[in-house]
């Protein structure tokens, strides 16, 4: 049954396309036809391939009946956040300055994804070049909670964490500059992971700010998480900035499902005052669970979290001004003629395209680091941002003295409404508060739900975090309390999403699926 | 951007004596050399010179969204041995910086370059003076950083932006390693601050080509020099020179050759002393040299606005050369400039003046290369010195870039030492090489240029030319030998120039029983 499939985990779908029970065309047709029948209405892709995904799919079920090896994953199904650059398929961050832009080359993780045999299904919808914590601020219209179509699924990264919430993926990539993999996590009842700085390669993702960057899976289990990080975790002679070192013992750590004996640390400035009371609630049920499970819990402090918040969003648009400034019309892209000059100038061409190409919020975060750069204020703002992002890597290096991950609530509220925030960017930004800390320091977080808020009945999620290099005990810790807390549940926490109305109008894609919504 | 055209206001000079009895020229000499590495910084793209254009590109050199840099090792070692050969400490740890600034030839719209941290700093190149002084250049620092695309400007009559109808883009230089070069102030030059600037460049190019690191292609712009010139008052205490504040600084950009880095500096000595002589203070800018002309022209005013927002490159790792690594660098070194300039005197035999020479004219580097093709010393002094850098001067142009290369003449020199031509008959093979009708053996071939050699033609003309004058042969047989000059003379014109004229005096004798 079709909805067998969708419903299943990676790992299960992978365990019954190895066993032949359902071939990788099934599977990949499954969920097209999910994306068909629900996107119209959450809206998670920008771009779907089926023609290419069917392809994949078709080759790999030819090397499989040929008795070929094949990667555990061959054959399942995975939507692309479209910050990755795929060739042959359209790429645009969710910019205008991009619309229509081919690349001519695939990401490193876009290529081991190709490698592994694994269909892209398309291109999910994202903040513009990744700037929020929504997607309002896509130039393409939001995406739209699965649990609530009137609230947002998080940001930048929403259409990925929408794509599997709503069973349209089984899996999808995300990327993590400030908590756009596990807000979005967090506010639909997935699980995404940022792994450690360096763990995953950025070539061909589309920099927003590049220290901070990193990619990661995004699914519905820890396991399945683990797996897809496998696929695209590894040194990459590509990226200097890549770790050159074998990936973490993820996957190991997922199936031991391990916390006897941890040291589960709590952050004392990751909760408390401006945290909701169901999200409150929920986490610290899930603390009482991995203590039940043989965890020990101290609390930890981190004095310099207080200035995160500011310290970042002074780094991210100084490296973003700059990151961004390539766009300017002269070699791909949007271009637009300024009006009423005569022979514009390129100076002229590269402004009034900007302009045009540009949304509000990528002009906001251009001007401020743009200002944080200039000199005179350089030392004030970018040095200084750069000494708290040293003050807080020592805050994380005590605390994990004392612990051995540190766990916290992944945001502070539960999904909020589609609108309820665009004009305060601000309130916007408070949304990262207990995911900005990891990024400023380079470790590794993952979210994973912790429940529903009795308030409003939509979903938490409680972020882990472990040191550098370590990734394989966000999983263990992640693993157990999953665990836990299905058991608990009596089932996975997305079984409770409302059933989304299928055939809506507006569905994104045509019969080839070629066509961008514009 | 304003830009001049060729027919430009000419701003008043002074006459050159005038501007020493009145002001001290300080120089700051910045010199952007181009690494000759396979590859180019940050991408592994060809860096071949004169290819198709944009064939040499790739998703990180065109700046596509996503693409990253990654160093190319090999120009950072090339950067560290410029660094030893400048004497300068190497740095043990330092980053890339980024410079935010928009310009269509740069594909992110950021150069990444160094910014206060270079991999070579506090370091000096001694300068050998035409007088035979040394000049001590001090180096400020060497720092790596890549090359620009180029624009090229079609439908415009001078081939530059303004009046133009479209500009193309090649980005085959982009990211092609540079490695910036930046003297501290060069004080204390006075009247000879033009020619030091000339020999710090030439010395430079020789050692730079000694290290094997850059094609130093002066006209390929693969050396590029930028000079920066103020004055300041002239001090009646020549003590208290140094105690009197610098004035206003121009940056004349792109002076590619190095006759035009002498003349660069002298103009700006002479139009800077015509401003203030006037009363009027310099404007701190840009200045475009003119090579036809032979003067600056205003550029882009240098102003507050000027902000590149330099920031550490997040895209790289730092740049940390092991200790080790810089001592095995520093193995590789190859001999100081005043060491290997007193070897080559010694092996070519050149006097103190002949050698000298040979420095002045810039022409060390062509003189060994000759020597090394095959060429004897004497020869490639002669001809270097002589008919090559008389047609050179006449065009204005650098010996080194003049179209002749150092193989062409030990060639030439091989065809006079080995007799198949004279003199007059190789300056004609230097006009066909010029005229790029081939190497010198085939020019000469063409030309159907050879000493003749045959007794057979040159007996006959012989026994014309004494058929036609009996009186002078008569002087002749009764002993008056000298006489013996107007038959050569006759020969060699019957022979058109293509005989041995020693050989013609023989035969003459012999046949009219003088020998
Ligand atoms: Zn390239």
């Amino acid at each position: 049954m079709t909805s067998d499939i969708t419903r299943a985990s990676a790992a299960v779908l992978a365990d019954r396309l190895s066993r032949k029970e359902i071939s990788a065309v099934e599977a990949t047709q499954a969920h097209l036809d999910r994306i068909e029948a629900v996107d119209g209405s959450v809206k998670a892709f920008l771009h779907v391939d089926a023609e290419g995904a069917l392809a994949t799919a078709r080759e790999v079920d030819k090397r499989r009946i040929a008795g070929e090896d094949l990667h555990i994953l061959a054959g399942v199904p995975i939507a692309v956040k479209d910050i990755a650059t795929t060739m042959g398929m359209p790429t645009t961050a969710g910019s205008k300055i991009l619309a229509g832009w081919i690349p001519p080359y695939d990401a490193t993780i876009v290529t081991r994804l190709k490698a592994a045999g694994m269909p892209i299904l398309g291109k999910t919808n994202m903040d513009e070049f990744a700037m929020g914590s929504s997607t309002e601020h896509s130039a393409y219209g939001p995406s739209h909670n699965p649990w609530d179509l009137e609230r947002i699924p998080g940001g930048s990264g929403g259409g990925s964490s929408a794509a599997v919430a709503s069973y349209m993926a089984p899996l999808a990539i995300g990327t993590d500059t400030g908590g756009s993999i596990r807000q979005p996590a967090a506010v639909t009842g997935t699980v995404g992971c940022k792994p450690t700085y360096g763990g995953v390669s950025r070539y061909g993702l589309i920099a927003l700010a590049s220290s901070l960057d990193q990619a990661g899976p995004v699914s519905r289990t820890v396991l399945d998480a683990a797996l897809l990080h496998s696929v695209i975790g590894g040194y990459d002679p590509m990226d200097s900035t890549s770790i050159d070192a074998p990936v973490p013992p993820v996957l190991e750590a997922a199936r031991r499902a391990d916390v006897k004996g941890l040291r589960i640390g709590v952050v004392k400035e990751l909760g408390g005052e401006g945290y909701q009371p169901g999200v409150r609630a929920r986490f610290e049920e899930s603390v009482q669970l991995l203590v039940d499970a043989g965890a020990e819990v101290v609390e930890v402090s981190c004095p310099s979290f207080d200035y995160a918040l500011a310290a970042y969003y002074l780094i991210l648009p100084s490296e973003a001004s700059s990151n961004l400034a390539k766009f300017d019309a002269m070699r791909y892209g949007l271009r637009v003629l300024p009006e009423g000059v005569k022979d514009p100038s390129a100076e002229q061409v590269m402004a009034a395209s900007r302009d045009a190409g540009f949304g509000d919020e990528v002009k906001r975060r251009i001007i401020l680091g743009t200002y944080a750069l200039s000199s005179g204020y350089y030392d004030a703002y970018y040095g200084s941002a750069q000494k708290v992002r040293t003050l807080i890597q020592r805050d994380f290096a005590a605390a994990f003295e004392k612990a051995d991950v540190l766990v916290s609530p992944t945001t502070p509220t539960t999904a909020f409404k589609i609108g309820e925030k665009i004009n305060d960017p601000l309130a916007m930004y408070l949304n990262d508060i207990a995911t900005i800390p990891a990024n400023l320091s380079g470790i590794p977080g993952i979210s994973l739900p912790s429940g529903l808020a009795d308030e409003d009945g939509l979903p938490t999620g409680i972020q882990i975090l472990a040191p550098a290099t370590r990734d394989e005990r966000l999983y263990g810790v992640g693993a157990a309390l999953e665990a836990a807390l299905v058991q608990r549940w009596g089932g996975p926490l997305l079984a409770r999403a409302p059933e989304l109305p299928t055939g809506a109008n507006g569905a994104p894609t045509t019969a080839n699926g070629r066509e961008v919504r514009a | 951007m304003s830009t001049a055209t060729n027919g430009h206001v000419a701003e008043p000079v002074v006459d050159y004596a005038e501007v020493l009895k009145t002001y001290d020229p300080v120089m700051g000499l910045e010199v952007h050399v181009e690494l000759n590495t396979a590859t180019k910084m940050f991408c592994g793209c060809a860096t071949g010179f004169g290819e198709a254009p944009n064939t040499q590109t790739c998703p990180v050199c065109l700046g596509l969204p996503g693409a990253l840099p990654v160093v190319n090792v090999a120009a950072v070692d090339s950067a560290i041995r410029i660094g030893l050969a400048l004497n300068c400490e190497i740095a043990s740890w330092c980053r890339f910086a980024r410079k935010n600034y928009f310009y269509p030839d740069m594909p992110k719209n950021f150069q990444t370059s160094q910014y206060d941290e270079p991999i070579a700093y506090n370091g000096y190149l001694d300068v050998e003076m035409p007088d035979g002084s040394t000049y001590r250049v001090e180096i400020e620092r060497a720092h790596m950083e890549e090359d620009t695309g180029k624009s090229l400007h079609i439908g415009g009559a001078t081939g530059r932006i303004h009046g133009a109808d479209h500009s193309l883009v090649d980005y085959n230089r982009a990211g092609i390693p540079l490695v910036e070069i930046v003297t501290r102030p060069l004080v204390g030059a006075g009247a000879h601050a033009p020619e030091v600037a000339k020999a710090y460049v030439a010395t430079l190019r020789d050692l730079l080509k000694a290290l094997r690191v850059s094609d130093v292609r002066m006209e390929q712009g693969s050396i590029r020099c930028d000079v920066n010139l103020s004055l300041r008052a002239r001090s009646q205490d020549p003590a208290a020179q140094n105690d009197v504040p610098l004035g206003t600084r121009t940056e004349t950009k792109n002076v590619n050759s190095l006759r035009s880095v002498e003349r660069a500096v002298r103009y700006e000595m002479t139009r800077h002393a015509a401003v203030l002589n006037g009363g009027a203070s310099i404007l701190q800018e840009t200045r475009h040299w003119h090579e036809d002309t032979g003067v600056t022209t205003s550029g882009r005013v240098k102003s507050d606005a000027d902000d590149y927002r330099y920031f550490p490159e997040p895209d790289l790792v730092p740049v940390a050369p092991t200790r080790e690594h810089v001592e095995e660098l520093r193995a590789t070194m190859p001999e100081p400039p005043a060491e290997r300039r007193r070897r080559l005197q010694g092996d070519w035999g050149y006097s103190d003046l002949e050698m000298r020479d040979v420095m002045n004219a810039g022409a060390v580097l062509l003189i060994e290369e000759t020597v090394a093709a095959g060429g004897t010393p004497v020869g490639a002094r002669k001809w270097w010195l002589g008919e090559i850098a008389r047609r050179a001067s006449a065009q204005a142009r650098d010996l080194a870039d003049f179209g002749v290369t150092a193989a062409d003449v030990a060639e030439l020199d091989g065809l006079v030492t080995s007799g198949r031509l004279n003199d007059s008959m190789a300056r004609q093979v230097l006009d066909g090489v010029l005229a790029s009708e081939g190497s010198p053996v085939a020019v000469a071939d063409a030309r159907g240029l050879r000493l003749v050699k045959d007794d057979g033609a040159l007996s006959d003309a012989v026994d014309a030319v004494i058929a036609a004058n009996p009186a002078v042969a008569d002087k002749v047989r009764e002993g008056k030998v000298a006489a013996a000059g107007a038959l050569i003379g006759q020969v060699m014109k019957e022979m058109k120039g293509q005989a041995d004229a020693a050989r013609a005096r023989e035969l003459i004798l012999e046949k009219l029983g003088a020998a």
